[in-house]
């Protein structure tokens, strides 16, 4: 119960896209069309669920206070962290392009540039800062993932239905995506406030 | 009508000379005429006139109901707040000249600056003048507390005019609801001017030293000489009260569940509308029959209807079973008297542009609009009622379903095209 309710609190109402704005570069840049936006979003999944155990573990056992080293190694988490979740990008990497070659034209550079999506960085330190246990930590990256999945999905539905309407010269691109950003923001805000443990 | 049409046809402004004169000539025009433009004689087009124009009047007349009780409403609580003529029909006239005196300066200042803006609009990029905001138009006032400051409100409507629609394209082409987007702007940027339990009684003043006084204008002197020139009873500019319950029943719900509600507010009373709540939400009935009214002429879809209030007693059964705080105990069938479920249902969901346009994806957006907005309601401390933010969530996804019902069609056609081939 109390993993669903942190898949939830992170999927829906600390949304990674639409609440902190985290991840924005490729959430901006691959959501012109809803089928590469699925399959990044999958992508982005996938990482956050396999580097936030990951990582869990290396900051629990290697960094801690009470790990193996019995030194507080806590400053190279920064690089420990991209070093596995770049490890893990380039596995996705590999597989998209074995069994996908279609999405992995389509998606180009923004497959490898996962590596440096803050969401997924931004995942794995709120999960350190918020000193998550392991369970914890898997339905948090879960839930995140599943989250910014969303997020990418419905705007990239949208950004395809407003490809047919008269927008301002100006605003057509992402200046629309910003703006679309920006009011999806405030219609996921119906859910911030909800807190799930205190029934 | 000759000489109107002669007269129009006199004063018709030169389109390249002046656009904006021209665009609002044609705009006041095509209101008072259809246009004579139809399709030829031959073919097989529909050569039905209801355009765009005709269908969003009969949402507007839909509407009236809910504008004369919002309007009464209005001047009811006032009295009720300050414990004179507490009968329902006691006072008619002042009741009904205080509501008008704080409606009508809602509806002029929306419509002044959404229509204005979409006259700008349509003159600059030099077509006729889409006639989207009549609707947005009338609902916004309804949806607003009735002591809501002008300038607020005209701030509201400007951004929701020109962020939500017209970057997008204008009418038919927004995402998200207009008339909720006023709203929820003033949601989250003004919460103390629409939210808690003072707002929604109008006409009252807090004093330095405690307690209200009302808070007559220039508007109430003018009436009170008509009234006392006919010996009526007036506006008391002196009374002063000690305070006054202006909580809405959800706000009672949500402290003591259905028992606190039935300690202030009798079951009638609730169902017919004569409670505290935005202008045009309160009374049941008047709402439930303007939607028959949409469906009956086929302009609002019923899937939608029916399927929200589904989707919402599903989740409010759901809740009393969970039964947590005192507000999920309330008894399912209850929910619905509180709030202004209706009011979304008929007017707000069913918008047909933001809405999903399949059937199937109706079916879906509906529900889900059914059960977040009761979610949001039940469990969400942070806001007393779900339907505004449910609904613009859904509508943020509602391009997503209509997505994967068309992807889902399209797979299974495939599919028995390739069994049968």
């Amino acid at each position: 119960m109390e993993l669903l309710n942190l898949f939830i609190k992170s999927a829906f109402i600390e949304n990674m896209a639409l609440a902190y704005f985290l991840g924005m570069c490729s959430y901006l840049a691959v959501s012109k069309t809803v089928k590469t936006a699925f399959g990044l979003g999958l992508a982005v999944i996938f990482v956050l669920a396999i580097t936030m155990p990951i990582n869990w573990i290396i900051n629990e056992y290697l960094l801690s206070e009470n790990g193996v080293f019995g030194v507080d190694l806590t400053f190279l988490r920064f690089i420990l962290f991209i070093a596995v979740i770049a490890s893990m990008v380039q596995l996705v990497e590999m597989v998209v392009e074995k069994y996908s070659p279609a999405l992995y034209t389509s998606l180009g550079i923004f497959l490898p540039l996962i590596t440096v999506n803050c969401a997924i960085l931004g995942g794995s330190l709120f999960m350190a800062a918020r000193e998550y246990n392991f369970g914890e930590s898997v339905a948090y990256g879960l839930g995140a993932g599943f989250g910014w999945f969303l997020a990418i999905i419905a705007i990239a539905a949208i950004r395809e239905k407003i490809k047919y309407s008269n927008v301002p010269p100006g605003l057509r691109g992402l200046g629309m995506a910003f703006l679309l950003t920006g009011l999806m923001g405030m219609a996921f805000m119906s859910l911030m406030g909800i807190d799930p443990a205190a029934f | 009508m000759k000489p109107i049409l002669n007269f129009f046809k006199k004063i018709e402004p030169d389109k390249k000379k002046s656009p904006f004169l021209h665009t609002l000539f044609d705009g006041i025009f095509t209101f008072l005429y259809s246009p004579n433009t139809v399709t030829a004689g031959k073919g097989v087009h529909i050569r039905d006139g209801m355009d765009l124009k005709r269908m969003m009047v009969q949402v507007v007349i839909a509407l009236q109901l809910c504008y004369l009780f919002g309007t009464y409403n209005i001047g009811h609580q006032h009295f009720v707040a300050l414990g004179q003529h507490t009968g329902f029909f006691d006072a008619f006239h002042l009741k009904l000249v205080h509501g008008l005196i704080k409606l009508l300066p809602l509806f002029v200042v929306s419509n002044l600056v959404g229509l204005g803006i979409e006259f700008w609009y349509a003159s600059k990029k030099g077509h006729a003048i889409e006639e989207g905001f009549l609707v947005s138009g009338a609902l916004i006032p309804l949806i607003m507390p009735p002591d809501l400051p002008l300038w607020m409100l005209a701030l509201s409507v400007a951004f929701a005019v020109i962020l939500g629609k017209e970057a997008f394209g204008g009418t038919g082409m927004n995402i998200w609801n207009v008339a909720l987007l006023s709203r929820v702007f003033i949601f989250f940027a003004y919460p103390t001017e629409i939210s808690g339990d003072q707002v929604w009684v109008s006409g009252l003043e807090k004093m330095a030293e405690g307690g209200y006084a009302v808070d007559y204008g220039w508007a109430h002197s003018l009436f009170n000489g008509i009234f006392s020139w006919f010996d009526w009873s007036q506006f008391d500019t002196s009374t002063t009260i000690d305070g006054f319950t202006g909580a809405t029943p959800l706000a009672m719900a949500y402290e003591g569940g259905w028992d606190k509600v039935t300690q202030f507010y009798t079951e009638s009373q609730m169902w017919w509308g004569s409670i505290p709540g935005s202008i045009g939400e309160t009374s049941k009935p008047l709402i439930i029959f303007g939607a028959l009214y949409l469906i009956f002429l086929g302009i609002a879809s019923w899937r939608i209807m029916l399927s929200m209030l589904l989707g919402a007693i599903a989740m409010s059964m759901l809740l009393n079973l969970w039964g947590a705080t005192p507000f999920m105990t309330v008894p399912w069938q209850y929910q619905f008297y509180m709030g202004s479920f209706f009011f979304a249902m008929a007017f707000m969901a069913t918008d047909p542009v933001t809405a999903c346009s399949t059937n199937t994806g109706k079916w879906i957006y509906g529900a889900l609009i059914g059960a977040i907005g009761m979610i949001v309601r039940v469990m969400n401390p942070a806001y007393p009622e779900g339907w505004m933010l449910a609904i613009l969530f859904l509508n943020t996804f509602a391009p997503l379903i209509d997505y994967y019902v068309l992807d889902s069609n399209i797979n299974r056609r495939l599919k028995r095209a390739n069994a049968t081939s």
